[in-house]
């Protein structure tokens, strides 16, 4: 699993890559966590607003910082369902 | 507004009863104003600032860029003023925005349109400006930011300025823009949480300094002091209050309790409104932010059609409401 974290370094980006660090720890995910901060790279995931939350090259957060919970359901299931 | 008038008892009484100061006193009447005003406005900023986050989650800013894209002269205008109020607008994302817009075939002018209907037409500022000053000064709030926004956006839509927006802008490969699941209730509800902890957060210092100043005015300031120097009779008083205001930076927040100081001391309506609009339109840092994606000359057309239209209707307005 790929998690990318999208944002430019204001403060809800990096709230969000720690809230993605915490629960990849917590449950006990096999997954690199990247941080993309250029504003070309972000914006060729199709979205204009950060911080937004990629998993395995599907957006599936944009332009919000979402809750603890919010980030292990994204984290526990998969895209498309 | 009655709803309030409690917290004006219990400040009056902490400020008179319980720390004992003169009644017709200065200091009295400062702190009083500071103890009513603090509280009164941190608590309207949360429960408006959590209304409007309920709205804005149904405005995310890719399906602004759908509706705008390809929009033509005039309705695109004032399509996205409108839409401007109600696009959530951090300026972390003014660049992606203005990227995406470009791309994706919104005009130039419609795009600026946006850019300064989105921070100027503040939900803070219009909450705020209610519960200070009634209906009609929120609604000229509204109006005029309308107004100034779809005109100095048709304006450099006109210009033709599209060769003074950085290169890469044009560059840049945005696609179709995601498709995001809706979110649920609860999620909505914790965003709207969560962004209200962020603004009031963010917020609160400014509201403080800001009645703080106010607060000095109120109490130490001679009434009508303010008329002889900013009053309707002098034509200066509204190109120094937007010159004052546009390098200034405050969030509306901290402005608000100023601008009714500011009235109180007898500063002309269309003066403070101005002033206002400057403070909150157009500022330092975003001007860096905006040095990203537009050239510097660019900028300098963006601020200057934006000052003058601010400048125009505080003149506007010294005179209608006289």
């Amino acid at each position: 699993m790929v998690i990318k974290v999208l944002g430019p370094g204001c403060m809800n980006c990096q709230k969000l890559e720690a809230l993605v660090k915490r629960a990849v720890d917590e449950l006990g995910l096999e997954a690199e966590v990247v941080k993309v901060s250029d504003y070309a790279d972000i914006m060729a995931f199709g979205i204009m607003s950060t911080p937004g939350l990629v998993v395995d090259e599907q957006v599936r957060i944009a332009g919000r910082l979402p809750s603890y919970d919010e980030v292990v359901k994204v984290l526990r299931t998969p895209a498309g369902l | 507004m009655d709803v309030f008038a409690p917290l004006q008892a219990l400040s009056d009484w902490l400020t008179y009863g319980l720390f004992g100061l003169p009644e017709e006193g200065r200091l009295g009447s400062a702190v009083a104003f500071f103890l009513y005003d603090v509280p009164k406005v941190l608590l309207l900023l949360a429960v408006v600032v959590f209304i409007v986050a309920m709205i804005r989650s149904f405005f995310p800013p890719e399906k602004t860029r759908k509706y705008l894209s390809h929009s033509k002269l005039y309705v695109g205008n004032v399509l996205a003023a409108l839409l401007g109020i109600v696009t959530p607008f951090c300026s972390c994302s003014a660049v992606p925005l203005f990227i995406g817009f470009v791309e994706s075939g919104v005009p130039l002018g419609v795009t600026f349109t946006f850019l300064v209907a989105s921070p100027m037409i503040n939900e803070v500022a219009i909450i705020l400006l209610l519960g200070l000053f009634g209906w009609k000064i929120t609604a000229l709030y509204i109006g005029s930011g309308l107004l100034i926004a779809i005109t100095s956006g048709i304006i450099i839509g006109k210009m033709g300025l599209e060769h003074w927006v950085e290169e890469y802008v044009y560059q840049i490969r945005m696609g179709e823009g995601v498709e995001l699941p809706e979110q649920t209730w609860a999620e909505r509800f914790a965003y709207a949480r969560g962004y209200v902890k962020e603004i009031v957060g963010k917020v609160w210092p400014y509201v403080v300094v800001g009645i703080g100043i106010g607060a000095v005015m109120h109490g130490y300031i001679p009434d009508d002091f303010l008329v002889k120097y900013a009053g309707p009779n002098n034509p200066f008083a509204v190109p120094l209050a937007v010159v004052v205001g546009v390098p200034l930076y405050s969030n509306a927040a901290g402005v608000i309790p100023l601008v009714s100081v500011l009235t109180e001391k007898g500063m002309a309506m269309g003066t403070v409104l101005a002033f206002m609009m400057a403070v909150v339109g157009l500022s330092l840092p975003e001007a860096i932010i905006l040095r990203k994606v537009l050239k510097p000359k660019l900028i300098a057309v963006y601020f200057s059609v934006n000052a003058v239209g601010i400048m125009i209707i505080g003149y506007l307005f010294n005179v209608i409401l006289h």
